[in-house]
């Protein structure tokens, strides 16, 4: 026989497609998908079914119409629509720029699963859970050394969650200074994280944003026209979402703390500097990490994440309660914080990705992080090349710089000369089995595509996305049509979005799907 | 696709000037000047990379069109089979004349012809009015059927400074394509502009902000951000009116410049707003409507007064294309901690870094306001933009 | 000291010829011309002091079972600890798939490349909808904290007021929490409970009411374990003024326990932990919100609420993001808050628990720990010394019990527990000192018979 053609580039990929009703579709009268243990005679002796004799107004009368399945069918539709998504164990995730979605190694998941630490009740007597409060204790004492912070909060259940709280210490330690009403801004920069403006304006302060100067950094003068001792602090994400590193920062926290204000470091895009510059060094007062970004663990969909809010000495009263604690002999948590901002979430944080975090530092060490913060800077730079040869596109700012783990780049001119936008090959890109993302709004950069390869991802695999990105960029000038009616090759084709809007039509349920199509209830 | 109606209008002679040097083409001698040196009409061949991406629903559009190269030569052109509208020949039978003075009629098109197209389309009902031509076509639109109606225009002319444009011909096509389809296009306000041709061609840039056009917009394709988008623009404009009210001192009279953005303020208090004029008001009371220099220089002499302006006129600018009404002289007497600038967001974005720029006339007073200045931007949000003052 | 220059199974790109040749690709010399843009004077100087490296996952493994070994889980030990975190049954198929990859690894794809995502998450928001009795549930939040917060903040959005009304008697730290996110710009107002019942006092409620009242907030069961039996009346109350009434629940209990929205709630909340989600030391949360379909209430909605629409394509499914641009807007509070990485995964889960479930196991769940739990109550309420302090108001799956009279702390008697290998329940003698030295129990459908029995023993020892 002949040898088979080799596989072509980009490959044919068609996404899995089910064509998997709604679950409420499967449904089954009497089948039952898991029972439950038997009340024993004894107690219906003892007691009878006080479910069934609640007064009235207390009491369900109808169950709830939920789906009646065989545990089989549960697990076989479930499992059908998993293969019906992407995620970084299937795809070549570069394409969502600022999320850093690296590789999550399967033993730590392994590990986050153990009954010793998935049946612990936070509420147990802490002579038995000395193993976690450790693993707790630990993890704060590397994210001090990575950022160089005195201590540590593992509350947070994520990015927004950890910047909110560091606003919160801000007002609270304003306020312990008789400062709090007077100093009621924030500084923020358009390419920061929005979160950063979103938790400030939450908790209660003028936001003012900074726009970069014309080589993309942010303004240093236009900082200096925005302080004044009304400023409670700065929020800012250094590198920024355009992976440009502000060479000034240590300018900004200086002109900041010049004014009476605190500094805070977002640190969401850290995956490039680990081990190579630190938030104490240039001059920050607070920082917070993503867990789920930078440390590895899995984005689960959208959650759950964790986040990690770091501070000096300074603002250790004000860190939410409890801390984490060693007296020499046992881990213990300490409650006895009377200016603490209290409490960010029930209980301590979410301990199966402290595990996992800890894990991964633990199986890298410090050459580890350093290969790591090296890989993705130098993967990122790569691809920032290979990407510049294509048609169309372009890397606004810091002409002929490096950048740091993710660029943001801008498809203007591909826009012009043919009128297909961004957010449409956004949607082509899913054809290659691929994602890509534009930006936050507004769109500074015209055109928006950011990307952020990390370091998990080779050589090989960055070739595969720019040969993707290239044969989309050739359809917008040759046969535009394809990429304006994509998706063609995924789960399902382009779906109407006028009834997202519509009040008349919009459906965020089954129930309501059915009610507002004229159809009757199953 | 429900079936729609689309009207069509080219502005033969829009640009004809620009190809061959001269600056504009309104008035007879510029268009015959042109016609002898050659110049070849450009907003046809605009208006057919517009309607070819049409062509696809054709069977669900009807198109009107006036007649001749003004719609139907194009029209047939590219495969539809349009209804042809009268134009002028119905300005001698309409009721309502045109106010801008007699044409000739005939080969040679007009203003006039414009204004009638368009009385004519709209009352016909058509869904949407896409036009071919310059700043000066669309300010013959503007004032043939006024702001509350859905019209795009396809760029070609020389002076394009209005916001009523698609950025380019096929752009139009494709916008004016998923409006008729009623894909989730929204109607946005978009300023018309005019230039002075006379001083334009004297390399003098005199604008005057003429009015509003709804035009469609493209809303996003997909949503799949990770955080939901900024309120929309309306909400975000009641946030940055909510804002400045709180700033607004009681006692103070304040010059509101024109735009949209203004506008909401004094909605916002329950106040009338002269669109395209500056108007006086205080935080609770109107004082005096659509003024000149002279009436606001006057009201100085009374009391203080602050300012409270928006960029308009396009491309950026705080002062000088638009609300010249606000001269130096007014400026001059305005203290710095009275003057408030709002701003959307979206449009400072839209500016890809550019400054924003201020052509008062006088360059000791642009240099007043040359620096940072905070914009009010959201209800407690401001953005620290630069200003500066174009070379001179 | 091995000089071999590592290589990480981590990072591809880490063998050295392929560092190298992409170093020479990209036209640096090395790594420090990448970083040329960091300032010399931020650069760190050094290695990070971190622990060695371990570099298999044998070596891995064994530190971690190291350090957690050193737990005792409720796997091994009887536990009736609950307020706020709680131990039920969890199937597998519920671990099955929320360790997918697909699902576990995924992020923020659009509805065409993630569409598994969307479909399970409209499930899930269906699902509890169908336990709510309400249309529109959103994406999960972070937790029932911050549920409740955004719960309040929205009513204070939707009616243009700002005071809330919250009860005496829920957990101080989910108190900690709304208050904080509440400020500056809403007041909150306590509502006392009646020491006899430990349900909410009515007639000071009444007093607090007025026009300026955005919101009355309860959980029903409350944090003590009561059903608030008097929950029309609490909410016709609210609305009386006009305020919102906003409603917390275990959604576990909504097999047995009316919907509140049959009894005049107008935003219901809670935590999704209950529904197949592993207490994990407390890190198990997912916060819901849930309305009717009125679009003034759903453009306050700061998290995602993903719906269904039709493709191009008959009788495809296609997903979306619901009044995406959010477009109302209040005085003094455009900030929406934000919408960040919450807790989706639970979501997924949740769906998956509520499914294999179906209607008659959410019916026998709820009597079945209504059962064990009233089983309880009565054999303590037997012995003379102990008292179950609100015995006479129906519970669900918690109880107070009360040490007073036998002249023990709450601590003591935890402690005598634990020396008995059982974890008792959580002391409320700090956070309610007006409880007296009192203990939270927490009993539900994985406590037999043999268990309760064997926690009654220990007791009646342990007050003698």
């Amino acid at each position: 026989m002949k040898p088979i053609s080799p596989k072509p580039s980009p490959r044919r990929f068609h996404q899995a497609s089910w064509d998997e009703p709604v679950i409420f579709e499967l449904s089954q009268p009497g089948q039952r998908g898991v029972l439950l243990p038997p009340v024993e005679a004894g107690i219906e002796q003892e007691v009878g079914n006080p479910a069934r004799t609640l007064p009235d107004q207390l009491r369900r009368t109808v169950p709830p119409a939920l789906p009646e399945m065989a545990q089989v069918h549960v697990l076989r539709h479930y499992d059908r629509i998993s293969q019906e998504n992407l995620g970084v164990d299937l795809n070549i995730d570069i394409g969502q720029g600022t999320c850093t979605m690296k590789y999550s190694p399967k033993i730590n998941d392994q590990l986050a699963r153990t009954h010793k630490l998935t049946e612990l009740h936070p509420l147990q007597d802490i002579s038995t859970v000395q193993g976690i409060l450790e693993v707790m204790y630990h993890l704060e004492e590397m994210l001090k050394e990575i950022s160089g912070m005195d201590r540590f909060s593992l509350q947070p259940g994520a990015g927004g969650s950890a910047i909110y709280a560091n606003v919160c210490m801000m007002r609270a330690y304003h306020n312990s200074r008789s400062e709090g009403k007077q100093r009621n801004e924030v500084i923020t920069t358009i390419f920061s994280h929005p979160s950063n403006a979103a938790a400030a304006k939450v908790a209660g302060y003028k936001v003012i944003t900074l726009y970069p100067d014309s080589n993309g950094y942010p303004d240093l003068e236009a900082l200096k026209a925005a302080v004044s001792d009304r400023t409670a602090g700065l929020l800012i994400t250094n590198p920024e979402d355009t992976g440009i590193f502000n060479p000034k920062i240590a300018e900004f926290t200086r002109i900041v703390h010049e004014a009476g204000g605190l500094c805070c470091y977002d640190q969401a895009n850290v995956n490039g500097i680990l081990g190579i510059t630190r938030a104490r060094e240039a001059g920050f007062d607070m920082c917070h990490f993503n867990l789920h970004k930078s440390f590895s663990t899995p984005h689960g969909c959208g959650g759950p994440g964790a986040g990690a809010c770091g501070v000096t000495e300074k603002l250790f009263p004000f860190l939410p309660v409890p801390t984490t604690e060693f007296d020499g002999q046992k881990y213990y948590l300490n409650y006895n914080r009377p200016k603490s901002i209290g409490k960010i979430r029930p209980f301590y944080g979410v301990t199966a990705n402290i595990l996992r975090a800890y894990a991964w530092i633990m199986s890298l060490g410090a050459d580890g992080l350093r290969e790591v913060a090296e890989i993705a800077v130098l993967n990122n730079n790569y691809l920032l090349k290979k990407v510049l040869e294509i048609r169309g596109v372009s890397a606004p700012y810091a002409k002929g710089k490096r950048r740091i783990e993710q660029v943001r780049y801008s498809w203007e001119q591909l826009t012009q000369e043919t009128g297909v936008h961004s957010e449409e090959m956004e949607i082509r890109v899913t054809d290659f089995g691929m994602h890509y993302w534009t930006s936050h709004h507004p769109f500074v950069v015209p055109e928006p595509m950011t990307l952020e390869p990390t370091e998990s991802y080779s050589k090989a695999d960055m070739d595969e996305y720019v040969a993707v990105l290239k044969q989309i960029s050739n359809e917008a000038y040759t046969n535009p049509e394809i990429i304006k009616t994509a998706p063609h090759n995924s789960t399902v084709h382009r779906t109407y979005q006028e009834p997202f809007d519509n009040p008349n039509e919009w459906a965020v349920t089954w129930r309501a799907y059915q009610r507002k199509t004229g159809q009757k209830k199953v | 696709m429900e079936h729609k109606r689309l009207g069509l209008i080219v502005n033969p002679i829009a640009g004809i000037g620009g190809r061959v040097g001269l600056k504009g083409s309104d008035g007879k001698d510029i268009q015959e000047r042109a016609r002898i040196l050659g110049a070849i009409p450009l907003a046809g061949e605009r208006a057919v990379l517009a309607l070819e991406r049409l062509l696809p629903l054709s069977e669900n559009i009807e198109l009107l069109v006036p007649p001749e190269d003004m719609g139907e030569t194009i029209a047939r052109r590219c495969g539809f089979s349009p209804l042809v509208i009268p134009t002028t020949g119905l300005a001698n039978k309409s009721p309502t004349p045109f106010p801008f003075g007699r044409g000739e009629g005939g080969n040679k098109t007009t203003p006039e012809d414009t204004f009638y197209s368009a009385r004519t389309m709209r009352e016909a009902g058509v869904d949407l009015i896409l036009f071919s031509g310059g700043d000066g076509t669309a300010r013959d639109i503007y004032n043939s059927i006024g702001n509350n109606f859905p019209v795009l225009g396809i760029p070609a002319g020389v002076k394009i400074q209005s916001a009523v444009f698609a950025t380019t011909p096929r752009n139009a096509g494709e916008l004016a394509a998923e409006f008729l389809q009623g894909k989730g296009v929204r109607l946005l306000e978009a300023e018309v502009v005019d230039l002075d041709e006379d001083a334009y061609r004297l390399g003098q840039i005199v604008t005057r902000l003429y009015g509003y056009l709804k035009i469609p917009y493209r809303r996003e394709v997909i949503q799949n951000q990770k955080v939901p988008s900024p309120a929309s623009s309306a909400v975000q404009m009641q946030g940055i009116a909510t804002d400045i009210i709180e700033q607004m001192k009681p006692d103070l009279a304040y010059i509101l410049g024109p735009g949209t953005t203004t506008r909401s303020v004094a909605e916002q208090i329950g106040l009338p707003k002269t669109l395209v004029g500056v108007d006086i008001i205080t935080k609770t009371e109107f004082l005096a409507a659509d003024v000149g220099e002279r009436q606001i220089l006057d009201m100085m002499e009374r009391r203080p007064m602050g300012l409270i302006i928006t960029p308009t006129g396009g491309q950026g600018f705080l002062l000088g294309r638009g609300n010249q009404q606000i001269s130096p002289d007014v400026i001059r007497r305005v203290s710095r901690e009275d003057m408030l600038v709002i701003c959307l967001a979206s449009k400072i974005a839209a500016l890809q870094g550019r400054p924003l720029l201020v052509d008062s006339g006088d360059h000791q007073v642009d240099r007043l306001l040359v620096g940072y200045l905070p914009v009010i931007s959201g209800y407690h949000e401001t953005i620290i933009y630069k200003v500066e003052a174009p070379d001179s | 000291m091995n000089t071999k220059k590592p290589v990480y199974p981590y990072i591809p790109n880490s063998v050295p010829e392929v560092k190298a040749e992409m170093l020479c690709s990209v036209g640096a010399s090395s790594m420090d011309e990448l970083y040329a843009d960091i300032p010399a004077n931020l650069r760190f100087k050094g290695r990070l002091n971190l622990p060695d490296r371990l570099i298999s996952e044998a070596e891995l493994i064994r530190h971690v079972d190291g350090l957690l070994n050193k737990n005792r889980s409720t796997r091994e030990t009887l536990s009736f600890l609950g307020a706020g975190c709680y131990q039920h049954q969890v199937p597998a198929v519920c671990d099955e798939i929320n360790s997918r990859g697909e699902f576990l690894t995924a992020y923020a794809g659009d509805p065409y490349e993630d569409h598994g995502r969307f479909q399970a998450l409209f499930e899930y928001e269906s699902m509890m909808a169908e336990l709510l009795n309400m249309d529109v549930v959103n994406v999960p939040n972070y937790d029932c904290f911050q549920a409740s917060a955004t719960a309040l903040r929205m009513a204070a959005r939707i009616t243009g007021r700002s005071i809330v009304l919250v009860p005496v008697n829920i957990s101080y730290d989910k108190f900690s929490k709304v208050k904080e996110y509440l400020e500056p710009d809403i007041a909150i107002e306590r509502i006392p409970f009646d020491p006899k019942s430990g349900l909410l006092d009515l007639d000071i409620l009444k007093t607090l009411l007025s026009e300026q009242i955005a919101a009355v907030y309860f959980e029903n069961p409350s944090y003590l374990g009561l059903l608030e039996t008097q929950a029309d009346k609490i909410s016709q109350l609210a609305h009386n003024v006009g305020a919102i009434s906003v409603v917390s629940v275990d959604p576990l209990s909504l097999g047995v326990i009316r919907p509140p929205v049959e009894y005049g709630a107008d935003i219901v909340c809670g935590d999704i932990q209950t529904l197949g989600v592993h207490m994990q030391y407390g890190g198990g949360n997912g916060g819901f919100i849930a309305s009717n379909d009125d679009p003034k209430t759903v453009m306050e909605f700061p998290s995602r609420l993903f719906g269904v629409a039709p493709t191009i394509v008959e009788g495809e499914y296609g997903f979306g993001d619901v009044a995406y641009e959010r477009t109302s807007f209040a005085l003094r509070e455009e900030g929406k808050e934000w919408v960040g990485t919450a807790a989706a995964l639970w979501g997924i889960t949740a769906g998956v628990y509520l499914a294999l479930m179906g209607p008659q196991g959410m019916v026998e769940i709820g009597e079945s720990i209504m059962q064990r739990c009233c089983y309880a109550m009565k054999k303590i309420a037997a012995f003379p010394n102990l008292k179950v302090t609100f015995n006479h108001t129906p519970h669900f799956n918690e109880f107070v019990v009360n040490f007073d009279k036998v002249g023990k702390t709450a601590r003591e008697v935890n402690k005598a527990l634990l020396d008995q290998d059982i974890f008792g329940g959580k002391d409320l003698s700090e956070e309610f000192p007006a409880l007296g030295q009192s203990i939270l129990f927490c009993v539900s459908e994985i406590h037999s018979q043999v268990d309760i029995d064997r926690l009654v023993s220990i007791l009646k020892e342990v007050v003698k």
